[in-house]
């Protein structure tokens, strides 16, 4: 199918759920992409699948006693970042032990209500992989709007966000709630993740997150830069990801993620500065400068939860 | 003297994970000096810099900042952490990690103004990193990360400076051009705190010592510290060790 095609089929009324999937696609992948920036450079991907896994016992809820599946998921994610938090004040154990118990555990509970519906198993593929059909036109407002309140406050504590990342010693030196930052910053991935599930899926929603924004990160040492590429790759990544997969009937949310892996995989090898090619044309795995630095510091590369690892 | 002591610590005890990590600590460094914190791996030097930054509750004592119990937020301290406390493969430059500095602890919302741009060209003068503003912080060498951590330190133009380890893992011209710096802020009147592992470096610049080993063991202008037994009750080392001879040569 031609790209003029896909726009008739765009604009044509009684494909009106394509569009609307378009909308929400593009809208989430914003979101996401700029949230996901936060994730990546703070090196939380796992809170993030954590969050994401955490929104399915809520979206399950909703489901069974007809209720609105955005306010059910975001209950549910939102419970489990307190639980999270709560639970990781107990210094015995490290907050990734505590994330995978309680995420897995929300999962299970999602399955378990989710069977006491009947004819679970189609919604149930519905929900872990995604579908465009069958989305409420209120749900386009609902998304527009929790994605405006998402960028507004993210916007509004950047500066924060930005120095707790940095140093987290410094921040609370500085007077910043750390924890309430930590919480704060949880609750806007979990947003805006159940902005995506419907499209994408609860299982891939991570990529909406994570990709656009290690993608960004890749093509840019700004984080000004950064944060404004990531949601443009996502939204382009969305768009093609819909168009392919209604041209060739493929699941929309694995496509979308495909062609954002992709992307992803072009700018790691031909990004200007940071790519493989550029690299090797500059002689060596490293530039001259950073094999420099690299030999009188140890570089602080973050675990896969580590900031968060002290305050919680 | 009327004027109180920039810094002040009275009677200090502290816990840390159930134990007593520091024990009747006094300390007071006057402004327009440079006092060294020495002391082996574990004698509390970091943990007495989080506390004088309000990050950590005394069991007893107190610590008075400017003569003002110290409290997290409060403005007029400057703290340079070891190094490795920061995420170096942000992407942000030089300046824009200065000026977190002066801006991460104010109110919501408040953007940087004239003034702070002012004051964070004014810091990166001093450590004479200007013409390497731009730059993001992932390349810079370990001298240069150093010189921004005090310069982000000085953007919040403070009157008490704590320094972690400045000199760790730096070559000599460095280490030379930092002290340097460090001794001119404390005759311009800030009260400079440093702990290090350089004890001859410490004992040719510092105005004063303090030996802390869980409790301060000995202070004084370094002149004062040449008996032995201080520095062997401090470092638990024994009569043969070469720390002594350093100690002498000093």
């Amino acid at each position: 199918m031609s790209i003029v095609e896909f726009f008739t089929d765009l604009f044509n009324p009684d494909l009106a759920f394509l569009a609307k999937a378009l909308a929400i696609a593009v809208m989430a992948s914003i979101v996401c992409g700029v949230i996901g920036c936060y994730v990546v450079l703070r090196g939380m991907a796992f809170i993030g699948d954590a969050v994401a896994h955490a929104v399915f016992p809520g979206l399950a809820v909703a489901f069974v006693i007809s209720g609105n599946l955005i306010v059910g998921g975001t209950v549910a994610g939102v419970v489990t970042a307190i639980l999270v938090a709560a639970f990781s004040q107990n210094r015995r154990l490290k907050e990734d032990s505590i994330i995978g118990i309680f995420f897995v555990a929300a999962f299970a509970l999602g399955i378990v209500i989710i069977s006491q519906a009947p004819g679970y198993a189609g919604s149930l593929q519905q929900f872990l992989f995604g579908s465009i059909t069958g989305i409420p036109d209120s749900d386009l407002i609902i998304v527009a709007l929790m994605g405006l309140v998402v960028l507004g406050i993210a916007f509004g504590l950047h500066k924060e966000f930005v120095a707790v990342t940095l140093d987290r010693e410094m921040a609370r030196a500085l007077g910043l709630k750390v924890f309430w930052l930590d919480l704060t910053l949880y609750v806007l991935v979990t947003l805006a993740v159940v902005i995506s599930v419907q499209t994408i899926g609860n299982i891939l929603v991570l990529a909406l997150l994570i990709t656009p924004a290690a993608t960004a990160r890749l093509l840019s040492d700004r984080l000004g830069v950064m944060m404004t590429l990531a949601p443009v790759i996502g939204a382009v990544g969305a768009f093609l990801g819909l168009y392919i997969s209604w041209t060739w009937d493929t699941p929309t949310g694995g496509t979308i993620v495909l062609v954002l892996t992709a992307i992803f995989l072009f700018a790691w090898l031909f990004a200007p500065r940071h790519g493989v090619v550029a690299r090797r044309r500059r002689g060596g795995p490293a530039s001259a400068r950073e094999a420099d630095s690299a030999d009188t510091e140890i570089t602080h590369t973050p675990s896969p939860v580590g900031p968060a690892r002290e305050t919680i | 003297m009327t004027d109180p002591s920039a810094l002040q610590v009275e009677n200090l005890h502290l816990d840390l994970g159930g134990r007593r990590v520091l024990t009747g600590v006094e300390l007071s460094v006057d402004r327009g000096e440079l006092v060294g914190l020495i002391g082996p791996n574990g004698a509390g030097k970091t943990t007495l810099m989080r506390a004088v930054l309000g990050l950590l509750r005394p069991v007893d004592g107190r610590i008075l900042v400017g003569g003002r119990a110290a409290k997290a937020g409060r403005t007029g301290i400057g703290y340079v952490p070891q190094r490795h406390e920061f995420a170096w493969d942000f992407p942000i430059s030089v300046e824009g990690t200065v000026m977190t500095g002066r801006t991460g602890g104010l109110r919501l919302g408040r953007r940087p103004g004239e003034e702070d741009w002012r004051a964070v060209a004014d810091a990166l003068d001093r450590v004479r990193m200007s013409e390497l503003r731009t730059r993001p912080v992932g390349e810079l060498s370990g001298g240069q990360r150093q010189r921004v951590l005090v310069a982000r330190a000085l953007a919040g133009q403070p009157s008490v400076l704590l320094l972690d380890e400045p000199f760790t893992g730096l070559d000599m011209p460095t280490v030379e051009l930092l002290t340097d710096l460090f001794v001119s802020l404390a005759r311009e009147g800030h009260a400079v705190l440093m702990t290090t592992h350089d004890i001859a470096g410490a004992l040719h610049s510092c105005d004063r010592l303090a030996l802390l080993n869980r409790w301060v063991v000995a202070s004084g202008c370094p002149d004062e510290l040449r008996d032995d037994e201080v520095w062997m009750r401090a470092f638990g080392v024994s009569q043969t060790n070469p720390l002594l001879k350093i100690v002498k040569a000093a």
